[in-house]
């Protein structure tokens, strides 16, 4: 298998060295240089939003609201969720790992528009500055959901900023979502047919259609809240001829299959990292790839199960409970074809599969524990209690971030030539699975016992477990905290990484270099063999179809 | 399949078929306002109104937007947006359809 030859000087031309000036960077319409780009946009407010949960824990270590008043505590939740959920999750694995390797995964120089890309980073980052600033000049108290009547004619606050921000940053995830769709339809290699497609990218699919397709929605809703709020307009506001439940409606049509563009990405970076390091194609190829489809589907028929006590017709509940419960059957699919693709294989314990295992229990029990708020009985005695809380963090946090911590440190040699220390990773893989599970698991047992969310309170019997979830929150922030140490410090001090060094199978390990070429490959590949075909390692993935000739720069017109 | 290709092209870049159309939705807006002063009863005022703005829609879409000229994997994504928007609307109105219905006796 050739490589790229040409060098400066003695080093290789790569997306990293080929020009190294600011504005290369802030101008730049590489899908890798954008890639990383959003990486360290998202790590930002990854560390914002965790610096509003850290104080949101110590509020909570003690029964009385002795740090901050309600009204602060208010606004704390709130910055961790917006920044949580539309800075962080939501763009998360898709605008960052996706970015970097889903055209190399493919076989294609670049993503179908790369201005196009460059553009959704900018709304993304102006969006981010936005939603900041509204948080920070006095913060708004709506929570995430921004909640009508009381966003649109009661909260003070800059309401309307963060909204501007809120859709900004929507029309930034769109822009990822069509270009994902054109490119896998348009620019896959020759040879590289649907089912030769590695999993991640039928995942970031999935998730591209639901980006399409719903966020236009929760952009134009949240768009009516400013309009009411500013011009007074009754859209949501009862007291003008409006309807809160109607807002609830709009929202949560894209807000619950938004989970899945959280969630889907990450079970393909699961699906990648576990036929790597168990060494073997990923069992029921077909079905989990087509799984990736139906939970993008079913999950815009399952709204109104956040709306069970909210006023919402109870026939319109006892439907979308039951199709609610219809969404486990292609997560279990999953989940199940995981185990089976472990089981018999020859698995590596590598840092990306220890926070792969640890994504598969976290997703299970947040899985599992939707099931309760789906059921309409339970669901009346959990709504708004700390059960959803720990509900939707077992999701979010334990499967999402999870997958996107195991998709960090598997595609970090190919993202920076380096490779980390492996002890120091597993370790911080362990912290944040144990920590993890401290902080969360007591939050089940308080929102059975009938904790509600969202007060800075309690009653003094709710005290050891709430201890408890702080102590563990404190373990899970050290977790967080020890990759950013050694992932920063092997960019220097780091081995120099070879250019396939989990021995995986794909494009992105087999023929790019160990930095890719900003062009990702010399000549278009002719992909020869199916996704995680470690039953015959000694057949390439794929071929170049004549002698390749040296590089010399400036990018060439084949391919 | 060439020549095919060379009409879009040809149908997309001509000036006088986007004035065209910006007449067209002109002579809509002017309908849509007539008809706000008309005194219909108000079911036919709204059916005249999102009439007249579907017609202005799909002309955006089908004209502006090149839907007309595009393949069929174009026109199944902007169905699919349509067929969404029908999900939306479906659900949430049957929600509003049946909020006061009484619960069947026995249940």
């Amino acid at each position: 298998m050739a490589t790229i030859t040409a060098q400066t000087g003695t080093e290789r031309i790569n997306y990293l060295n080929v020009r190294t000036t600011v504005a290369s960077w802030l101008l730049t319409l590489d899908h890798k240089r954008i890639g990383i780009l959003y990486l360290l946009g998202i790590t930002l407010f990854f560390f914002l939003g965790s610096l509003a949960a850290a104080a949101i824990r110590l509020e909570l270590a003690t029964p009385k609201g002795d740090l901050m008043t309600s009204d602060t505590y208010n606004k704390m939740f709130t910055i961790h969720g917006v920044l949580m959920i539309f800075f962080f999750l939501i763009p998360s694995i898709p605008a960052s790992f996706g970015n970097f390797v889903l055209p190399m995964m493919i076989g294609a120089r670049d993503v179908a528009f790369p201005r196009l890309n460059l553009l959704s980073w900018y709304f993304y980052m102006i969006g981010g500055v936005l939603a900041t600033i509204a948080l920070l000049k006095g913060g708004i108290d709506t929570g995430w959901t921004f909640y009508t009547p009381y966003s649109s004619a009661f909260a003070k606050g800059e309401v309307s900023l963060a909204i501007v921000g809120v859709f900004l940053v929507g029309f930034s995830s769109i822009f990822t979502g069509i270009n994902f769709l054109v490119t896998i339809h348009k620019m896959r290699a020759p040879g590289m047919t649907w089912f030769r497609l590695p999993l991640f990218v039928w995942a970031m699919y999935a998730t591209s259609l639901i980006q399409v397709l719903g966020t236009p929605v929760v952009a134009i809703t949240l768009l009516l809240v400013a309009v009411e709020r500013t011009f007074g307009i009754g859209i949501f506001d009862p007291n003008r001829g409006g309807d809160p439940i109607l807002f609830q409606h709009l929202f949560w049509f894209y807000s619950h299959p938004a989970v899945y563009i959280m969630i889907l990405p990450g079970m393909g970076v699961i699906s990648e990292v576990i036929a790597t390091f168990s060494r073997r194609r990923v069992f029921g190829y077909h079905f989990v790839a087509f799984s990736s489809l139906a939970i993008a589907i079913i999950g815009f028929l399952v709204w109104g199960h956040h709306m069970f006590s909210t006023g919402q017709s109870i026939y319109a509940g006892i439907v979308f409970s039951f199709l609610t419960f219809l969404v486990a059957i292609p997560s279990a699919i999953k989940t199940f074809n995981w185990m089976a693709t472990i089981w018999k294989g020859r698995v590596h314990w590598e840092a990306p599969m220890i926070y792969a295992l640890g994504f598969l229990g976290l997703f299970v029990i947040g899985g599992l524990t939707g099931l309760h708020l789906a059921s309409l009985a339970t669901n009346v005695h959990l709504t708004d209690t700390y059960f959803v809380v720990a509900h939707f963090h077992y999701v979010m946090v334990g499967g999402a971030i999870m997958a996107y911590m195991a998709a960090l440190h598997y595609w970090w040699p190919k993202m920076t030539g380096r490779m980390y220390p492996q002890s120091w990773a597993k370790l911080a893989a362990l912290m944040v699975f144990v920590g993890f599970n401290l902080t969360f698991f007591p939050q089940f047992i308080l929102g059975y016992m009938g904790m509600p969310r969202r007060y800075h309170s309690y009653p003094e019997e709710w005290w050891a477990l709430n201890l408890l979830s702080s102590a563990g929150a404190s373990i899970l922030g050290l977790g967080y905290l020890l990759p950013a140490i050694y992932l920063v410090w092997s960019l220097k001090y780091g081995r120099i990484a070879e250019k396939n060094p989990w021995g995986a199978r794909g494009l992105e390990w087999e023929v790019v270099d160990t930095l890719p070429h900003p062009h990702n490959f010399e000549r278009t590949p002719i992909v020869t063999r199916p996704a995680y075909d470690y039953a015959h390692p000694e057949e390439p993935t794929a071929i170049f179809p004549a002698p390749r000739p040296a590089y010399v720069g400036g990018g060439g017109k084949d391919g | 399949m060439a020549a095919h290709s060379h009409e879009e092209h040809t149908h997309a870049q001509r000036v006088s078929f986007y004035a065209k159309t910006l007449w067209v939705l002109m002579v809509l807006l002017v309908v849509t306002v007539w008809a706000g002063f008309l005194k219909l009863p108000d079911w036919l005022g709204i059916a005249v109104a999102l009439t007249i703005a579907v017609t202005k829609a799909t002309i955006v879409i089908m004209n502006f937007m090149h839907v007309r000229f595009s393949s069929k994997l174009a026109w199944l994504f902007a169905g699919a947006g349509f067929f969404w928007l029908i999900i939306m609307f479906a659900f949430a109105f049957a929600d509003y359809a049946s909020r006061h219905w009484e619960p069947v006796q026995g249940w």
